[in-house]
């Protein structure tokens, strides 16, 4: 089994992770066990959907994978720093998109230079200056799909070795929705694999070569996506 | 149903990881993700976001008075009004005044400097608590967050100082040279403050009650601290037990508020300040700001996850 491991180029080994989360409510503490036990290994050039129903693990493990949760018990593997494409958090609505380009850039990890390098571009990227000036305005003045454009164009601005992607990335209108679809087609290309959390099952089949499924933080399958996508609806629709 | 499922059966698990993919790992270069690196590399990596931790510092400085009218006039007005509250209570209504000379920039500058380190600790609960968003979206050393907290507060004392130098020329005390150490005495603050943020931010994100008490715990630090009184005086004659009055002198905020005076001050003698002085603010800082990194960096791959 090693052997066949060996064969191509690992770049990330989720050996048996158990995650574990407190939650505080109130007084009382509870222990939720959100991933119970998962294995894989992803190799070099692989794209990854991560499907299953909400609250079964799914972005709890890829905080895993991304160094940012430790599991309770296994370990996780990695060539290089994964990152999640996920900059939101850094940004401040008070302030203008041009210093929040600057401040989410530094964030993940950019020096100075390079982001005074992209700048120009991700500004053009997200099209937030393409009626009126808005740069220097409080991002809290900007329409929803505005915000969402630019907050993507500042995570999209890097290429990373492990990336992962969360779908609710892909938003804004049909123009933007299509140049985000060949940036993050680019990113793969750099990338050296590539992980895709997804509702949307053609998404997955369209994107990604293989697919695990996540059911109550166990791994229910692993294979070619087109498998476990239609695994998956199987299981649904009986649920039904 | 049946499922076609390569993934291994919820079986009892092995105690530890299984042997042959860690070796795997190890054949292949792979690191462990997550895990905490040693202390200095964890120091290299947070001098590499030395550009983030100072522009989170501005933004958040910028973004605090974004909506008022004034805007940024409210950097220098908020300690101006803080300095008239206290004048009226103390100065005025209580007459702890008396018996020390120029006191209306003793007690601003002791209002300012304490200031400084009472918003930094109350800054270092909330640096990790506050920005859980960010802990669990990026990869970043954590400390960069509570030493972000310390240097916006950094920032803002100078704009507290520009209103003390206001204060203290309308009140006749003009610049000298002396005004110079007035620098070292704020430099070893700060590094105290930043690292009593660093052990705040570590115990308030596993128990966050502790910023509720903060209020209480800082309110009763500023009156033990001389703030609007004078520590000198109190302590001088066989009033008070020899220990409460040792306590009192080298409380690490009493001797940063003093040094401070001592440098701004002209009426402030160094007979007024323990002997010292200035080696006992140099031991709080390098105590608490290397004491307090190294007890961040312990709990480093917890943040984030209660």
């Amino acid at each position: 089994m090693a052997d066949a491991y060996d064969a191509r180029t690992p770049t990330v080994i989720a050996d048996d992770v158990h995650i574990t989360y407190r939650v505080h409510s109130g007084r009382t503490a509870r222990e939720v066990h959100a991933v119970k036990g998962v294995t894989f290994v992803a190799h070099k050039g692989e794209a990854i959907g991560l499907i299953g129903s909400n609250g079964s693990g799914k972005s709890t493990l890829l905080k895993a994978v991304a160094g940012l949760i430790r599991p309770a018990r296994g370990r996780v593997y990695t060539r290089g720093q994964p990152s999640l494409l996920g900059v939101n958090a850094a940004l401040m609505n008070d302030l203008t998109g041009e210093r929040n380009v600057v401040l989410g850039g530094l964030a993940m990890g950019m020096t100075r230079r390079q982001v005074r390098e992209r700048y120009q571009r991700i500004v053009d990227f997200s099209g937030i200056d393409d009626k009126g000036d808005f740069s220097t305005l409080p991002m809290r003045t900007y329409s929803s799909g505005m915000a969402a454009r630019l907050r993507f164009s500042i995570a999209a601005a890097r290429s990373h070795d492990v990336l992962m992607i969360d779908e609710a990335l892909a938003t804004g209108d049909a123009a933007f929705q299509r140049r985000s679809k060949a940036r993050i087609a680019e990113l793969r290309a750099t990338a050296g694999t590539v992980f895709l959390v997804s509702h949307h099952h053609r998404t997955v089949t369209e994107t990604c070569d293989r697919a695990l499924w996540l059911e109550a933080g166990t791994l229910r399958m692993d294979g070619p996506a087109a498998d476990v996508v239609a695994a998956y609806e199987a299981h649904a629709k009986a649920k039904k | 149903m049946t499922l076609t499922a390569t993934s291994p059966a919820p079986a009892p698990a092995p105690a530890g990881p299984a042997p042959d993919l860690a070796a795997l790992a190890a054949r292949h270069g792979l690191v462990e993700s997550g895990a905490r690196p040693c202390l200095p590399e964890y120091t290299r990596r947070l001098w590499g976001r030395r550009h983030f931790v100072t522009a989170f510092a501005t933004a958040r400085l910028t973004a605090q008075y974004s909506r008022a009218r004034l805007g940024q006039l409210w950097q220098v007005m908020t300690p101006l009004l803080n300095a008239t509250v206290y004048y009226f209570v103390f100065g005025v209504l209580l007459r702890t005044k008396e018996g020390v000379r120029d006191f209306v920039p003793f007690l601003v500058t002791g209002v300012f400097v304490w200031t400084f380190t009472s918003s930094t600790v109350l800054a270092g609960t909330r640096a990790l608590t506050g920005n859980l968003g960010l802990v669990r979206a990026l990869h970043f050393p954590r400390a960069a967050l509570p030493v972000a907290y310390a240097v916006q507060q950094l920032q803002q004392l100078l704009f507290s100082m520009a209103a003390l130098t206001v204060i203290l020329c309308c009140c006749g005390q003009f610049p000298r040279p002396s005004w110079l150490l007035a620098l070292p005495a704020l430099g070893l603050q700060a590094t105290f403050n930043t690292g009593l943020a660093l052990v705040m931010a570590r115990l308030a994100s596993r128990t966050p009650d502790i910023a509720q008490l903060m209020p209480f715990a800082l309110r009763t630090w500023m009156y033990v601290s001389g703030v609007m009184w004078s520590v000198s005086h109190a302590v001088r004659g066989d009033k008070m037990p020899h220990l409460v009055a040792v306590a009192l002198e080298w409380n690490p905020a009493a001797l940063y508020i003093d040094l401070t005076r001592f440098a701004l001050i002209d009426s402030f003698a160094a007979g007024q300040l323990p002997p010292y002085a200035w080696a006992g603010a140099a031991g709080w800082a390098l105590l608490a700001g290397v004491g307090g990194f190294v007890f961040f960096w312990q709990a480093e791959e917890t943040y984030g996850r209660g």
